[in-house]
């Protein structure tokens, strides 16, 4: 099995080929008479998250109770040729932590509330909602049960650095084959290079700032100035 | 026609680094140029209603406070110029004002690290902006239209414009020649001091406490108030700036931008504008305005969110 994935500037590109003698292995027996599908998984950058819950004291709303999760991938994007919960079983899914649900880890949480689940749904919701965590349900395309490629758009607010690509290949909501890579993905244009400055040199970024600012008020004012004595 | 509006509307959408949403650069212009409108014909510094407006467009508050900051940098610097031109800027009165300004930031900086890092930045900010916009709006209101019942009565008496108070009885007076006081150098800086700690946890100038506090608790005279606490503004908003930018790394240079480009056109017009219309008109307006915004930033805290869960990540808006 072969994968290759590539970064566009804002998607990713997966290929991949399933070895000739493998297939071939599968035409041999007849008793394989399920297809076999596949499931690609893309995960960003993990980092910590804070999960806030907001309760009304006295009057207002405010934020009460917070868990916090040592490790959640800043993206993540589950492709499938077919719904992903008719080809993997719950177990499959519990090993390999194929789901979203179960790569932002609920159990090593650090907190003193006892209703900890709720908030990993509601990060999963939120991040859902935001198209930071996505179900690509029938997004992987097969061609002559050899081939395959899946296209996963990447958000704009990305988080740079080393996404890694799972393959699984499954069969009877077991996995066949599993495959890993990693591509590095980075922003481009003047966004990415102001965002780099901002967490790097913050001092330079903070001059900077004053200095859009003086010259964009006073060149605008001096401008009018101009304009109106002309 | 109708698809060519939509082409545009997708071009003009940006990314703000910083803020890490998309957003349309024609959103940003409008609320620049609404506030720079504001601005320039009321002729205060609209500051306190930038940072709620950006609230509203979804905004995370700390980069809205950190960007309000640069912005006042942008729209105080050619007033500031025009002062020193003219000489109408009292540089030692706006020393020690400033004095007092740079150590009210730090502790301010120091103040939204801590509730940052707590989770409860976004309260805070949002709670004083419905205290200080509340407290101004009302006062505002009121001192216009009492105004204007003044006017419709012309022998009502006037208030005494200077008296002696407590100000005139604190240690370690100096003379300032320019304003022609001779007094301690305790109120200015208590003065200085607020409006740093305000500049640095709400993003504001805070021309609209300092030149009343200036005028009535100083007696400073009014033709050196104006430049003199332009002359404080622009150097206690350039250090918050640089101190949000190098503490919690949330002032947005490409949202500051945009809006700064919106404001110049908007303060332009709404100077125009302002020549037209009678000063008790206009204070009603302003006044008005500030307590819309105020209601709008209160609702948005007292009515239940359609989301009460949230996610922060550490170093993060």
């Amino acid at each position: 099995m072969s994968l290759t994935a590539n970064f566009s500037g804002s998607e990713i590109l997966i290929f991949g080929a399933i070895r000739r003698d493998a297939y071939e292995f599968m035409v041999e027996h007849p008793d394989f008479v399920a297809p076999f599908d596949v499931v690609v998984v893309i995960e960003g950058p993990r980092h910590p998250a804070v999960i806030w819950r907001k309760e009304r004291r006295a009057g207002i709303w405010v934020n009460v109770d917070s868990v916090t999760l040592a490790s959640v991938p800043s993206f993540y994007a589950v492709a499938t040729t077919q719904p992903l919960h008719e080809i993997v079983s719950p177990e499959t899914d519990a090993i390999h932590r194929i789901s979203a649900r179960q790569a932002i880890r609920p159990e090593q949480s650090i907190s003193d509330v006892t209703d900890q689940t709720v908030f990993s749904e509601a990060l999963l919701r939120i991040n859902e909602r935001a198209e930071q965590y996505l179900s690509l349900d029938r997004f992987v395309h097969l061609e002559r049960e050899i081939l395959f490629r899946a296209r996963v758009q990447l958000p704009a607010n990305l988080t740079e650095g080393a996404y890694t690509t799972r393959m699984y290949l499954m069969r009877d909501g077991d996995v066949v084959s599993e495959f890993r890579t990693a591509i590095f993905v980075r922003k481009d244009g003047i966004e990415r290079w102001l965002h780099q400055l901002a967490y790097d040199q913050p001092l330079l970024y903070g001059l900077l700032a004053l200095l859009i600012a003086l010259t964009a008020g006073w060149g605008a004012s001096a401008l009018f100035r101009l304009v109106r004595n002309a | 026609m109708k698809r060519w509006g939509f082409v545009l509307w997708e071009i003009m959408l940006i990314y703000l680094p910083i803020a890490e949403i998309s957003t349309n650069a024609f959103t940003l212009l409008a609320v620049g140029g609404g506030v720079g409108l504001l601005s320039g014909m009321f002729g205060v510094g609209g500051g306190f209603l930038i940072t709620p407006l950006l609230f509203f467009i979804g905004i995370p508050p700390a980069v809205a406070v950190a960007t309000g900051a640069n912005l006042v940098v942008a729209s105080s610097i050619s007033g500031v110029l025009a002062h020193l031109r003219r000489k109408t800027v009292d540089l030692k009165m706006g020393t020690v004002l400033l004095a007092g300004g740079l150590l009210g930031s730090t502790a301010g900086i120091w103040l939204f690290t801590l509730l940052n890092s707590l989770g409860q930045v976004d309260l805070f900010v949002q709670l004083a902006y419905v205290l200080f916009l509340g407290i101004i709006g009302i006062l505002m209101l009121q001192e216009s239209l009492r105004a204007l019942y003044r006017s419709s009565r012309p022998n009502a008496v006037r208030r005494k414009l200077h008296k002696h108070t407590w100000v005139h009885a604190l240690p370690l007076k100096i003379k300032f020649r320019v304003s022609g006081l001779y007094i301690s150098v305790i109120p200015p800086l208590m003065i200085g001091v607020t409006v740093g700690v305000l500049s640095a946890v709400m993003g504001v100038g805070g021309g609209f406490i300092m030149v009343p506090a200036m005028i009535y608790m100083l007696g400073m005279p009014t033709k050196v108030v104006v430049g003199t606490s332009l002359f404080q503004i622009i150097f206690v908003t350039a250090y918050t700036t640089v101190a949000h930018a190098v503490t919690s790394h949330s002032v947005d240079v490409m949202l500051a931008f945009f809006l700064i480009i919106g404001g110049v056109f908007g303060a332009q017009i709404g100077t125009q504008v302002g020549l037209r219309l009678k000063a008790e008109q206009l204070r009603i307006l302003l006044a008005l305005v500030v307590l819309a915004v105020c209601i709008k930033v209160a609702l948005d805290l007292l009515i239940q969110p359609s989301e009460v869960y949230s996610i922060r990540i550490p170093g993060r808006h």
